[in-house]
């Protein structure tokens, strides 16, 4: 254990002196090879050229490169690889494309994504704007932010730990110990096994994201609230209009740039749910998600890459509107500047 | 008289909002307080009774068998049986405040303690508080064995630290967060220098393909994880083949969540240092240091915020990540990763609470001190990428 903590910190002073030492490498070389200090002017000033023209490239030389291959090349492979067999192999054409239009338990992962996709994001948006509207009216609203944003910090199979223990299930008369079902029973109703009912276990698994994310909703909505100009405020209660009213009419919609970003954000992050129904479900009960499915199909039967490169392609269809949209803004913001 | 005066001053709307604003931190907390508390009680307790009970001292249903009819004592017309519940209890019941008794397990509450029961048969019991008990009947005893009484016994509020220590030492969790700590740090680290290389260079540089590349690097922050594992996974397996190593390592993970960490953290720096002032910069330029002068010298130190904030990023992605580790690295005992031994766990530990609790909230623990210790980067570095991005 001790060995592998030092060799862990070796790896990091290594590589962090590797990184190092290529960029100043790198340039050393440059100034070597393409000298600037000495020599005659117009060859100074030709090799300045030159060194603008290639030092960009040194400098993005390692990213581009680890973007290449860990991201670009496999997109197009898993494109390409959707037209093979199991295997990789041999070409089959569309057959994956047709197995998935007929199967079933791919119709029940899109269908479940929809759902997910549906409520989860909205709720987010819903209950952050809510608390960041309230927080911000009292004095101690910084301390309650940091305990509702507190979760975004906890891992997705730490949360599902966290919410199996709420949802666990002891026969109709033993001592109910999660707490879902003890307050069912302190009603008088009948306990549950929650994660094991179809439609509603999927809500039930929601909540979690739900939970986990409504902090990363308040936090951004409430600093695009602060930033609303006073006197629009003012203004309308001069007017006369009540509280009601200003939220409304006044101030959702200057923020709603700030709201499309929130739900975007979160609906990317549904699209790739993965960690909470795997530990929760492992997609038993009708819970079945695509990031779910595509991880099923990369193993299942010694994995067959093809269909789960099918999956992997809608779920980045789903993404690739809000990719276009996000690569607009950013090139209008910069145009602006 | 006085509360009204104070609560006209505060304002009823004001009072709603402290009040919904407790109710709803109290919901967010419960989830989290409830197995933090779960994971410091006794395994018996927390089978038996509710987390929400262990402040106030659990009651437990035990069951005890009294004296053999053989050890009746004849007094006057009764034959009594006295003794301790506690002296012939079954699977060693701790000793308690006895609440209440009865002779049917379904109801181990029937009679209360202190009281004596009529039982039928002409047979009386009282079970006290302390335990003792005094059981009489107006005939011989003609049972064989003692008879079976259940009890709801009330234990004193009892936490233990046992859970960690098995937790730590037997169920591999300790292991499990080196192994964490080994994937986490370096993959925290490595991409820090590379993005901000490339995004000095893709704010302070000119150069043909600026605009594409950064279109493509903002256009790469949103494709899922999923399009790249199978290819990866093929890649991984036949550069490991090729040289005869595994294809599951440290290395492999690390620079893959380098890899996946890179849009982000390039975005982000460069949003940062292409505010950085421009004269600065200039003048830096004018005095003829080189690019690669300016960026460790000037750009480096100044962009420190953005820099902490992906880092907290990045450190609490690779920490929390179950996927990548699930796909580049084994499930040996000295690759598994806190999320993944925790998953496994789930799966051989279902309803064992006290082992799943107290592993869970040594994966949670190193995330939330983090986040309590670095908020401020934090929300600045969600502040940058969302609402400026946007």
């Amino acid at each position: 254990m001790a060995s592998q903590i030092v060799s862990a910190f070796g790896a990091v002073i290594a590589g962090v002196f590797a990184c190092a030492l290529y960029y100043w490498l790198s340039d050393k070389l440059l100034q070597i090879v393409l000298p600037v200090r000495s020599g005659d002017v117009q060859r100074i000033s030709a090799n300045l050229k030159h060194h603008a023209a290639i030092r960009p490239w040194l400098f993005l030389g390692p990213a581009l490169l680890l973007m290449i291959v860990y991201l670009v090349y496999p997109v197009i492979a898993t494109f390409i690889l959707s037209f093979y067999d199991r295997s990789g192999g041999n070409f089959i054409g569309l057959a994956n494309y047709k197995w998935a239009a007929t199967d079933a338990q791919f119709r029940q992962s899109i269908f479940n994504n929809i759902l997910w996709l549906a409520v989860v994001p909205a709720a987010c948006t819903f209950f952050g704007l809510v608390i960041a509207v309230l927080t911000d009216r009292i004095w101690w609203g910084n301390i309650a932010k940091s305990l509702i944003f507190m979760p975004m910090a906890i891992s997705f199979v730490g949360a599902s730990v966290i919410w199996k223990f709420i949802y666990e299930y002891r026969g109709a008369d033993g001592t109910q110990i999660g707490l879902l079902n003890a307050i069912v029973q302190f009603f008088g109703g009948d306990p549950q096994v929650w994660i094991a009912m179809p439609i509603w276990n999927n809500f039930f698994l929601m909540v979690i994201l739900i939970w986990i994310q409504t902090g990363f909703a308040m936090v951004i909505l409430s600093a695009a609230l602060r930033g609303i100009p006073e006197e629009t405020i003012e203004a309308a209660v001069i007017d006369g209009a009540n509280g009601w009213q200003i939220f409304w009419k006044i101030m959702v919609p200057q923020i709603w740039g700030t709201i499309a970003v929130v739900w975007t954000t979160i609906t990317i992050l549904v699209l790739k749910v993965f960690d909470i129904v795997l530990t929760m479900t492992n997609g038993q009960w009708n819970t079945m998600v695509l990031a779910n499915l595509m991880f099923d199909w990369m193993f299942r039967g010694g994995g067959d890459s093809g269909r789960s490169a099918v999956i992997a392609l809608i779920i980045m269809a789903a993404v690739t509107p809000i990719m276009i949209w996000n690569i607009r803004q950013a090139s209008e913001d910069r145009g602006g500047h | 008289m006085n509360a009204a005066i104070n609560l006209r001053r505060i304002g009823l709307p004001r009072l709603i909002v402290h009040f919904s604003v407790l109710v709803i931190c109290i919901l967010w907390l419960i989830p989290t307080i409830g197995i933090l508390v779960t994971s410091l009680r006794e395994p018996g307790q927390i089978a038996s009774s509710g987390w929400w009970t262990s402040f106030t001292g659990a009651a437990e249903t035990s069951a005890a068998r009294l004296g053999e009819p053989s050890t009746a004592k004849q007094d006057g017309p009764n034959y009594v049986i006295s003794g301790s519940v506690f002296d012939g209890t079954e699977g060693g019941n701790p000793a308690g405040a006895v609440r209440a008794f009865g002779t049917k397990v379904a109801a181990p509450t029937e009679f209360v303690a202190g009281e004596a029961a009529d039982i039928g048969d002409g047979e009386t019991l009282t079970v006290n508080e302390d335990g003792t008990y005094v059981y009489s009947k107006n005939a011989p005893f003609d049972d064989e064995r003692g008879k079976r009484v259940y009890l709801s016994v009330a234990q004193p509020p009892s936490f233990t630290l046992d859970n960690y220590r098995t937790v730590l030492t037997s169920q591999g969790i300790g292991q499990a967060f080196v192994n964490s700590l080994t994937v986490a740090i370096p993959a925290t680290i490595i991409p820090i220098l590379i993005s901000a290389f490339a995004a000095y260079a893709l704010s302070w540089m000119q150069f043909p393909g600026r605009a594409i590349i950064i279109a493509v690097v903002v256009g790469l922050i949103v494709v899922p994880l999923q399009m790249s594992l199978i290819p990866l996974l093929k890649m991984y397996n036949e550069i490991g083949a090729f040289f005869g190593i595994a294809s599951r390592s440290y290395v492999g993970i690390w620079l893959a969540h380098a890899a996946f960490g890179m849009p982000l953290a390039i975005y982000l720096l460069r949003n940062y240092i292409a505010g950085l002032p421009k004269e600065v910069i200039e003048s830096a330029r004018v005095d003829g240091a080189s690019d690669f002068e300016i960026f460790v010298r000037i750009v480096l130190p100044l962009s420190f915020p953005a820099l902490a904030s992906f880092s907290i990023f990045q450190f609490l992605w690779t920490w929390n990540d179950l996927l990548v580790a699930m796909v580049f690295l084994g499930t040996g005992k000295d690759q598994l990763v806190l999320t993944g031994a925790l998953n496994a766990l789930l799966g051989s530990m279902g309803g064992k609470w006290e082992i799943l609790t107290a592993s869970a909230f040594i994966t949670i623990i190193v995330p939330i001190i983090v986040f309590f210790a670095l908020q401020r980067y934090l929300v600045r570095g969600l502040l940058a990428g969302s609402v400026k991005g946007g």
